[in-house]
């Protein structure tokens, strides 16, 4: 009861329980890029952040090209009818826990094609979203900022799986 | 020392190795390319997060056929290293790569396919050489036992460097590096999204990691038996090997299936094979 | 001694009343009690070859060399008649060119004929009866169910099953007679018989390409068997009646018996199908399925390398030894290239057994103690397994009717039973822990240690086979569990015994790999001994517990099968994202429903068949010439 009060054990045992319960998906998340009818802006900022100038594999970032590899499934452009299923499937294909980053105002809401007839007005309107990322195009600094708050996100959900709550595909 | 001390050993600290091994791959493929890099420990971090997912699968039969791969390699890795006859643990790796084969096919994807398919050409690509190596050690050493091999006290490279360098020529087949990453590739997009790999997840992708990183301690380990006793010029003949590895992946692109088994059947037939036949002659 | 008569004597008494059984199930009753006495006589006559050295028996029937003769009269009347109706005039020839020279080696040889010992057992002549009554047996069970679906699904072909099965009784006799057989002219004589039986198996559809090619394995094994009289004149003229014997052969060493022995040994290259001879064994694909698995891949061609086993001491050391053993080495990896090209899953067994004799070829031309262990095991390995395949493919050809191993994928679904046959015996022919590996691996340990620096030269070509053997093996395993679409299918409607004998040589091709320690320590290694002086030790005790562990591990392992097949959730392929269903359907571009086709690597550009064909056939030709040079040469004709 009395190593409760010091504050190099509380320091000590706040690090063990962290070690026991952390979870690696930080350290090592693994995305998939997915272009739904996106002009291709957003996603030549999300290639940039590959690039010797950003670097994301710094933090473990891989862009693997399969689902079933991925944690992180970064998807722009506003969604049109042929590829709603595709970006269902690629949605359903990635193992729990798995988050979604909306890149670009396209993804997020449909942007200036909101109206049209063939966009379904943003990701959102197919599969849930975890991070909305805004900009025309999106900065790699936002992009970089986004997916560092989905790796939260992430934990967060690992966590819940370990709890028992399963989360509605 | 005992076999079997040997042996723990081995399935104890080869991922271990393995790892820091392909953490500093990754680093100084990072600073070739201009960038930082991960961190030395990020092999690890990627396994470690891989148990943490949900397995999905096409067919929960083909991770039956890779924790086989796993188990084979892992006792292959132990033979050799347990000092067993060297033949017998390059027919335990083809058993353990038929397996992962069988696993790729399990699924009747495309990808995985045509990965499976290009694993195949991999392995009888590699095969001749690696045998090949074997018979030119024994010719050196007198016994087909691994044992006595990595305490022999000469050097045995004086006698076999055709069969060297045919070994490191292949060695880019076995370590997954361009220009022969043919079936799957740790690098970005390829031809075929992940090749053989591309139908598993979870704890079955972390255990073909993990079998690659007990591979990767095995072939380094053939190369410690073209030295012998002597561990200094061994260590040192590993890290320039693997440099030019990593030098070779950075500066080539992939080649068609059919260059690189003609390719590697002739250096095999040129350096291995002439090595091993003017051996016997001498 | 009886048991060796009866062996011979019995099947040809049963085939003689099989012609005239009309009635099918009379007819199975005797095929199946035929079968099992012959399989029980024949381990009996193994038991009774565990002594020192070999036993031989004299006839002291004078008159029996005469009945031999009329009999190869008989046979050769027989062919002469039938090429010379389908007008094939070169075999006509050089049946007639035979008949004349076994005559004048009868002629030769009339005088002192009884001096020879006429039958010979020992341990190897008793492994192989075994593997002929045994297996050979359990093959013509197998022919009874599948005799009966062939005439179902072919209406068109005349329904001969009591020739036919009286002709595979004929061959099993004959066959006894090979293995037993001391004095040449007897092991001709019975040779012919296995010729004549194959002819008359190959020809069995009766359709044309049947014919041609029964006329063709005709040819090829006459050609071979022309050199067989032709080694008895010239040993009879050279040394005297006393040595056309083998035993006398052998024991009088290289200097008397190398010419004979070079001669026997291109027939046994002919009747073994080795390059340049192996287009007829392709060939004789084209008859039913049992079959092949009987003379084409588990009896009659061993025949041959029997022959060339029974003269390896012989063959030691000697240039005729090593063109021979090259000759099977360029077979193995030739046939082994070719067989990566082929879809059609009959020849692949066909290239597949080629490439395995010609490796058991190699192993009996070094002639080395070591290398003739490793033959002798890669003989009673390769016949379980081998056989073992070919009749599951026969049963699966019945069943989805194709014998294309692209038509065969998904196949562990419709008959699980069946696919996991095949993947026993596929793994049996070039996985460790299983035979053929172990004996491969016995064959590399010999091949280091021989005539330096020819056994290096057959090291490298099995290196590179057997990379090659591995891929169109784990190609066609990978086929058959490939899983696209789940179909259901019904394995209740194979015959009762075509499943019951799959099983059999299933559990077998497992059981054996267990066995062959013992076979070694007790059978094999004591023959060794009591034709070579000194026999180094083979493989050491810790290599074969390792083989036992891992053979183990790969028969407990599968039971975790069922725990992995549910432990994950089921999800799509990964088609770029399009969305498919499990039956592999997929929407494709412009809204065409496609279905997903995957086909394995058939490498036709480098390894095709009429590319490589000619080649090897060119250097197995080549061989056989320089063979023939030497041998001329050093009989100094």
């Amino acid at each position: 009861m009395v190593c409760y009060t010091r504050p190099w054990c509380r320091e000590y045992l706040r690090t063990l329980i962290n070690v026991i319960i952390m979870t690696y998906l930080q350290k090592s998340p693994w995305i998939i890029h997915y272009d739904a009818s996106s002009c291709n802006g957003c996603d030549i900022e999300v290639l940039a952040c590959l690039t010797p100038l950003y670097d994301v594999e710094r933090f473990g970032i891989i862009n693997t090209g399969n689902p079933k590899h991925a944690d992180i499934f970064v998807i722009t452009g506003g969604v049109n009818e042929l590829n709603k299923e595709v970006v269902r499937n690629i949605y359903e294909q990635m193992p729990h826990p798995k988050v979604v980053v909306a890149i670009g105002i396209c993804a997020c809401s449909g942007g200036v094609f909101r109206e049209c007839y063939n966009i379904s007005g943003g990701v959102a309107t197919v599969i849930p979203v975890d991070v909305y990322v805004p900009g025309c195009a999106a900065r790699p600094e936002s992009i970089i900022d986004g997916i560092v708050q989905a790796l939260g996100i992430l934990e967060q959900k690992k966590l819940g799986m370990k709890a028992g709550v399963e989360e509605a595909v | 020392m005992n076999p079997f001390i040997a042996a723990g050993i081995f399935i104890i600290l080869a991922p271990i190795i393995g790892i820091l091994i392909a953490g500093t791959d990754r680093i100084i493929t990072a600073r070739m390319q201009g960038r930082v890099g991960p961190p030395i420990l990020q092999p690890w971090y990627d396994i470690r997060k891989l148990f943490e997912k949900r397995q999905v699968a096409v067919w929960g039969a083909q991770n039956f056929f890779i924790f086989c791969y796993l188990i084979f390699m892992i006792f292959s890795g132990a033979l050799f290293y347990a000092g067993g006859d060297i033949l017998l643990v390059i027919f335990a790796f083809t058993l353990a790569h038929v397996f992962m084969i069988l696993g790729c096919y399990v699924s009747f994807s495309p990808y995985a396919h045509v990965g499976a398919e290009r694993e195949l050409i991999q392995l009888m690509a590699v095969e001749p050489m690696i045998i090949i190596t074997a018979i030119g050690l024994y010719q050196v050493n007198g016994s087909f036992y691994v044992g006595d091999m990595l305490n022999h006290p000469g050097l045995p490279v004086v006698l076999l460097p055709g069969a060297l360098l045919g070994f490191i020529f292949i060695l880019t087949f076995k370590l997954r590096k361009s220009p022969f990453d043919l079936a799957s590739s740790h690098h970005a997009h390829q031809e075929l999204v992940k090749g053989s790999t591309t139908e598993f997840s979870g704890y079955t992708l972390a255990m073909i990691e993990l079998s690659h990183l007990y591979e990767l301690i095995v072939m380094l380990g053939f190369v410690w038996l073209f030295f012998g006793d002597n561990l200094i010029l061994c260590v040192i003949a590993i890290i320039v090997i693997l440099f030019l590895e990593i030098l070779i992946d950075n500066c080539t692109s992939r080649v068609r299936w059919q260059d690189a088994l003609s390719s590697s059947w002739f250096v095999t037939l040129a350096l291995g094979a002439g090595n091993i036949f003017v051996l016997s002659l001498m | 001694m009886e048991l060796l008569v009866f062996l011979i004597l019995f099947p040809l008494l049963l085939s003689g009343l099989l012609v005239f059984i009309r009635n099918e199930k009379t007819r199975g009753l005797a095929v199946i009690i035929g079968a099992a006495l012959a399989g029980i006589a024949s381990l009996f006559v193994l038991a009774s070859s565990f002594t020192d050295k070999a036993t031989y028996y004299t006839f002291p029937v004078g008159y029996l060399g005469l009945i031999i003769f009329i009999g190869d009269i008989l046979i050769s009347g027989y062919l002469v008649f039938a090429c010379f109706k389908a007008r094939q005039y070169l075999s006509t020839g050089i049946v007639i060119l035979q008949l004349v020279l076994i005559g004048i080696a009868e002629f030769l040889a009339l005088s002192d004929h009884s001096q020879v010992h006429d039958l010979l057992i020992d341990q190897f002549s008793g492994i192989m009866a075994v593997i002929i009554g045994v297996i050979g047996g359990l093959i013509c069970v197998y022919a009874l169910g599948y005799m009966r679906e062939y005439h179902e699904r072919h209406p068109e072909r005349s329904d001969n099953r009591a020739k036919f099965f009286a002709v595979l009784f004929l061959f099993l006799s004959g066959m006894f007679g090979v293995v037993f057989s001391n004095n040449l002219l007897w092991l001709y004589f019975f040779w012919e018989i296995t010729t004549l039986c194959s002819y008359l198996l190959i020809r069995y559809p009766e359709t044309d390409e049947a014919v041609k090619n029964s006329f063709k394995a005709l040819l090829y094994n006459l050609v071979g068997g022309l050199f067989i009289p032709i080694a008895i004149i010239y040993t009879i003229l050279t040394n005297g009646t006393g040595y056309i014997a083998i035993n006398e052969l052998i024991s009088a060493g290289p200097a008397i018996a190398l010419v004979p022995a070079g001669l026997i040994a291109i027939a046994g290259l002919a009747k073994s199908a080795q390059f340049p001879f192996s287009s007829w064994l392709v060939g004789a694909m084209v008859a039913p399925t049992p079959v092949s698995a009987l003379l084409h891949s588990s009896t009659m061609v061993k025949a041959g390398v029997y022959v060339i086993a029974r003269f390896a001491p012989v063959f030691e050391g000697q240039m005729i030894g090593i063109i021979i053993a090259l000759i099977g080495g360029i077979t193995f990896l030739a046939a082994s290239c070719i067989a990566v090209s082929q879809s059609n899953a009959k020849k692949v067994l066909a290239y597949s057994t080629i490439a395995n004799l010609g490796l058991i070829v190699a192993c009996c031309g070094v002639g080395t103690p070591a290398a003739l262990w490793a033959a002798v095991l890669l003989i009673i390995f390769h016949a379980i397994a081998k056989s073992l395949l070919f009749l599951s493919v026969g049963t699966v050809e019945h069943q989805i009717g194709s014998r294309n191993i692209e038509d065969m994928t998904g196949l562990v679904t419709r008959m699980p039973l069946v696919t996991m046959m095949i993947l026993i015996g596929i793994s049996g022919m070039f996985l460790a822990p299983f035979g053929m590996l172990l004996s491969k691996w016995a064959s590399l340990h010999a091949f280091v240690e021989a005539v330096p620096p020819y056994g290096v030269l057959l090291v490298i070509i099995i290196a590179y086979g057997s990379g090659i053997t591995a891929f169109f093996w784990t190609k066609w395993m990978g086929k058959i569990i490939s899983v696209g679409e789940p179909k259901t299918g019904n394995e209740s409607l194979i015959p009762k015994t075509e499943k019951s004998i799959l099983f059999i040589l299933t559990l077998l091709t497992v059981l054996i790999c267990f066995c062959f320690p013992v076979i070694s320590l007790y059978i094999i290694e004591p023959w060794l001994l009591s034709i070579y002086s000194s026999v180094t030790t083979m493989l050491s005790l810790s290599n074969i517990e390792i083989m036992l562990m891992m053979l183990f591990l790969v028969l407990v392992m599968p039971l975790l099968l069922t725990r992995f097949r549910r432990s994950a959730i089921h999800v799509p392929r990964y088609l770029c994202g399009l969305p498919e269903t499990s039956n592999a359907v997929f929407t494709g571009s412009c809204g065409i429903t496609r279905e997903i086709a995957l086909s394995n690597y058939y490498l036709e550009k480098t390894f095709g068949e009429e590319r490589l064909s000619r080649i090897s056939v060119g250097a197995g030709l080549l061989l056989i010439i320089i063979l023939l040079n030497i041998i001329i040469i050093r009989g100094g004709l």
